[in-house]
C-alpha cells in the first residue's frame, strides 16, 4: 500500500512534547494552538484529536495554564498498523498568561476534537495603574 | 569542496556565492506543500482500515469516496469565527480546502466501506470482497 505523493509527508502537525518521559512510555504530544484576544478576554483554540470532553484536564496556577488531553486509541480490532505517519499520545501544552484571570470563569469545551478554552477578563480585573511617585 | 571562484581574488564574493549555490541545491523549493491529514493505514485479512486525524471539522464537510481501489479523502477546515477586532497571539492550525488519494491492496465496492468519526478522528473499513480472498483447493483422492 503505497501513497500516490512521491515526496515524504510534510505534514503542519503537533510536535512530540519536551519534557520528562511518561511512566507508561507513551509520547505526549503539544497539540496545534491558536490564540485570539478581544476586548472581552482570551480565547485558545487547541488541536486534540482523539480526545473527548471528560478527558481534559486544564488548570490556571499562577499564571500559568496548563491543559492536558488523554487520547482513546484507535486501533482497529484484529487489524495490524501497516503503515504510519501520524503517531498517537496525550497532548499537554503550558501557556503563561500576560493578564490574571480568574481561575473560576474559565470556560472550556471539546467539539470534534477540538478544545477551545475562554478565559474572559472580568470588569474590576481592568489592569489599575499604580503610579510611582518619585522623593 | 574546491570553489575555483575563490582563487579569483578581485571577487571576494565569490566564494559566499559559490556556496550558497551548493546549500540551495539541498533545500526542496515545495517545502510549503503539505500533506494533509496524515494518515495511518491498518491491514487485517478481512479489511484495511484507514484512520486520519481531522481537528475541528464537522463530518458533514467530509467527502469518502472509493473508486476501484482508490480512496479519496476530502473536505474543507473551516477557520473558526472570530471578530475582526480581535488579536491573534498564535496561528499554528491550518484551514482550507484538502484532498489525498490512498491507493488500497484491492478493488472496494461500495457497500463494503464503512466510516466513523470520534473526537476528530476519522475512521475508514473497508472490507474486503470475497473473490479477492484467498480460496483454499481441496485435494481430491484419485
Amino acid at each position: 500500500m503505497t501513497d500516490q505523493m512521491t515526496h515524504t509527508p510534510e505534514t503542519v502537525e503537533k510536535t512530540p512534547a519536551q519534557g520528562p518521559e511518561t511512566m507508561a512510555g507513551g509520547r505526549i504530544y503539544q497539540p496545534l494552538t491558536d490564540i485570539v484576544e478581544t476586548d472581552e478576554g482570551v480565547t485558545l483554540m487547541l488541536e486534540m484529536p482523539g480526545v473527548s470532553a471528560e478527558d481534559v484536564d486544564v488548570t490556571l496556577e499562577k499564571r500559568v495554564l496548563t491543559v492536558r488531553g488523554k487520547i482513546q486509541g484507535t486501533h482497529p480490532e484484529k487489524l495490524q498498523l501497516a503503515y504510519a505517519e501520524y503517531g498517537e499520545g496525550d497532548y499537554e501544552r503550558a501557556f503563561t498568561l500576560s493578564d490574571d484571570f480568574d481561575p473560576d470563569k474559565i470556560g472550556a469545551s471539546v467539539s470534534h476534537g477540538v478544545l477551545t478554552v475562554t478565559l474572559p477578563r472580568a470588569a474590576e480585573a481592568q489592569p489599575k495603574k499604580i503610579a510611582v511617585t518619585g522623593s | 569542496m574546491y570553489y575555483p571562484t575563490y582563487t579569483r581574488r578581485s571577487d571576494p564574493f565569490g566564494m559566499m556565492r559559490s556556496m550558497l549555490r551548493d546549500v540551495n541545491r539541498f533545500i526542496p523549493t515545495n517545502s510549503d506543500q503539505s500533506v494533509f491529514p496524515a494518515v495511518n493505514v491498518w491491514q487485517g485479512d478481512d479489511a484495511v482500515a484507514v484512520t486520519a486525524e481531522l481537528p475541528g471539522i464537522d463530518p458533514s464537510d467530509i467527502d469518502i469516496s472509493v473508486k476501484d481501489n482508490v480512496l479519496t479523502i476530502s473536505g474543507e477546515r473551516k477557520a473558526p469565527d472570530v471578530p475582526d477586532a480581535a488579536r491573534w497571539h498564535r496561528n499554528e492550525r491550518r484551514f482550507g480546502k484538502f484532498t489525498r488519494a490512498i491507493r488500497l491492496p484491492f478493488a472496494a465496492s461500495d457497500d463494503k466501506v464503512e466510516a466513523r468519526m470520534t473526537a476528530g478522528v476519522l475512521r475508514i473499513v473497508v472490507g474486503r470482497p470475497d473473490e479477492d480472498k484467498p480460496r483454499k483447493i481441496e485435494i481430491k483422492a484419485a
